[in-house]
């Protein structure tokens, strides 16, 4: 990989975050985000879903009437929905099960199509291909962070395993039950931009 | 006083900037400011300066909340050994000192953890410590039940303070009223610590030696479960020996608070006005309506208006929390507004919402987050007459 393209992977963790600094793909991040496991999950179908379109619809992009570049777009990206559904749906039920609409909402994530027109459109394969996957594991941190939190401090549990000591509870400790709420991931999403802002003086605009 | 103030002069320079205690300039600006009106001048625009600053009228708030507190601490005490069987046998100050021990845990931790927060800020972003923790830190103890863990209140604070005042650019700037946000917090958070008919009298949850028939529920649980048999007499909701949060149930002693809160200016009274009219306004009309319906099963429909004046935190939370200066309206058209909307809300989520016994704290928050809405139209609407006038 090209430090061009290694540049393109890793702008989105920090300065380009899609969640974090272009505020997309919020609904799903609230959505899916009350235990670590669906979050994890949703994360990489995300993933997977932003790198391949992004590297079918680069591969394709001199084909494409400009007219109709969103419902080619659209069809390459529901397809490959609903084969992450469906792959889903065979090896991890339960998860599938607890992540409900917000796979197939997946067609509609502002992140996917955002980059398509942005990137894909106009590159060349490999390098859309790269920056999809970046863009997708972006905003998979932000998720398994989220989820990290809630989990542990709403369920007191990760990936369903208790975490909190038995001493904790018995000492009077309880589980918060607002982080299970989706206000809070609104919260968490919001203690993040502004430790990644005060960390990132660049990324403050100015009034 | 002299003393202390030569004291301060003497200490000063080893804060000032340079010094080997720059570090805590905050914390020592602070207490000078707490003990001695700044002899700061201004430099631009206008030369008034009125005698009371930020401090004094903060002050004068915590003065205002003492008998509600007061009378909170001998609550807590009197209901302890009232469910225990033994309140005939106790003398005064045995009850008031229980009490006094229970609550005192709670108003430190609240000031503590605020207070530090606020001086981690202000060192940071290097500005001195403002004043509003002062009444938030005061207030907080007062609308939580006496058996709120301490690690809870210390938690529920912190959040108050981060998200609801910090992250909004510090006091002064905050759109909800950072008391009530720390109880919202607790109340959603921890719903079993907070609601419920155990947790309002210390010692209850453990369940021992309680006399037969105690129940230690609050009157709103009583109305809200149809048991209007049970509910306190008025004189007794009025002065305030009913389980409660432990300032709010004395409306008596709030309304000591709110005369002086009036006289001496800190306090809207336009406010604590309409928000009594508007509750008694939707109290009304859900009375008639009840003696249309007989048949309505929801108790709230068969209570008299003013009950709802005197029952749970109302009085605590117009009197104390709806004139909070910075998050109510500021528009004295707007202020008749925001306090009638405050008392129709309370109401109407206490009388037709079963999830939610207690409508006051969801009431003005809601209407904090409207404070500026009404501001706009009621200046709106003030633009437009003129306007119009000025075409003749």
């Amino acid at each position: 990989m090209s430090s061009k393209n290694l540049k393109l992977f890793t702008v989105p963790f920090n300065l380009q975050n899609p969640v974090t600094v272009q505020v997309l793909g919020i609904c799903s991040a609230l959505a899916v985000t009350v235990k670590l496991m669906p979050a994890i999950v949703m994360g990489l179908s995300v993933t997977v879903v932003t790198a391949f379109s992004s590297l079918i619809i680069s591969s394709m992009r001199d084909y494409i009437p400009p007219r109709i570049r969103i419902i080619v777009q659209l069809v390459i990206v529901a397809a490959l929905v609903i084969l992450v559904d469906q792959i889903l749906r065979a090896f991890v039920y339960d998860v599938s099960k607890a992540l409900s609409v917000y796979v197939g909402l997946i067609i509609t994530n502002c992140i996917i199509m955002g980059r398509l027109e942005a990137y894909a459109m106009g590159n060349k394969p490999w390098p859309s291909f790269v920056d999809g996957l970046g863009n997708g594991a972006g905003y998979a941190m932000i998720l398994i962070i989220i989820g990290f939190t809630r989990e542990l401090l709403g369920s007191g549990s990760l990936l369903g395993h208790p975490m909190i000591p038995k001493a904790f509870y018995s000492a009077g400790y309880v589980n918060n039950g607002m982080m299970i709420m989706p206000p809070m991931a609104l919260i968490v999403v919001g203690l993040i931009i502004w430790v990644q802002r005060s960390k990132n003086p660049e990324l403050i605009e100015s009034n | 006083m002299k003393g202390l103030r030569n004291y301060l002069d003497k200490i000063k320079p080893s804060f000032k900037k340079g010094g080997k205690l720059e570090k805590f300039h905050s914390l020592f600006d602070a207490m000078e400011t707490l003990f001695f009106v700044p002899n700061k001048v201004t430099t631009s625009g206008s030369h008034i300066r009125d005698a009371i600053d930020m401090k004094r009228t903060m002050i004068i708030v915590v003065l205002a909340l003492v008998p509600a507190l007061l009378f909170g601490m001998w609550n807590v005490g009197y209901h302890h050994f009232l469910m225990l069987g033994q309140y005939a046998d106790k003398t005064f100050l045995e009850v008031f000192g229980f009490g006094f021990l229970k609550v005192l845990p709670i108003v430190i931790a609240s000031y503590v953890t605020g207070l530090t927060i606020e001086i981690i800020f202000a060192q940071v972003k290097k500005h001195d410590v403002p004043e509003g923790f002062f009444v938030s830190g005061m207030l907080i103890p007062l609308i939580l039940p006496v058996t709120t863990p301490i690690w809870m209140v210390v938690l529920a604070t912190a959040f108050a303070v981060i998200i609801g005042v910090e992250a909004f650019g510090g006091a002064g700037m905050n759109i909800f009223n950072p008391a009530l946000l720390a109880r919202a917090f607790l109340f959603f958070a921890y719903p079993a610590q907070m609601s419920g008919d155990k947790v309002w009298i210390s010692g209850l949850a453990s369940g021992e030696g309680v006399i037969d028939g105690f129940s230690g529920a609050t009157p709103l649980a009583h109305v809200a479960q149809n048991e209007l048999s049970k509910l306190a007499s008025f004189s007794d909701m009025f002065y305030g020996f009913i389980p409660g949060s432990i300032g709010e149930t004395s409306t008596l002693a709030i309304l000591i608070g709110a005369i002086f809160l009036i006289w001496t200016g800190v306090g809207s009274w336009k406010i604590m006005l309409s928000g009594v009219l508007g509750t008694l306004s939707l109290g009304l009309l859900f009375q008639w309506i009840g003696v249309i319906h007989p048949d309505i099963q929801n108790a709230y429909f068969h209570i008299p208006a003013y009950y709802h004046l005197v029952m749970g935190g109302f009085a605590f939370g117009i009197v104390f929390m709806a004139t909070d200066p910075v998050s109510a309206a500021q528009t004295e058209k707007g202020k008749w507004i925001y306090g009638f909307l405050i008392g129709i809300f309370a109401v109407l989520i206490r009388a037709l919402n079963p999830a939610y016994p207690e409508g006051v704290m969801l009431a003005i928050l809601l209407l904090n987050a409207w404070a500026s809405l009404i501001d706009h139209y009621v200046i709106e609407a003030n633009i437009k007459k003129r306007l119009k006038r000025a075409k003749i």
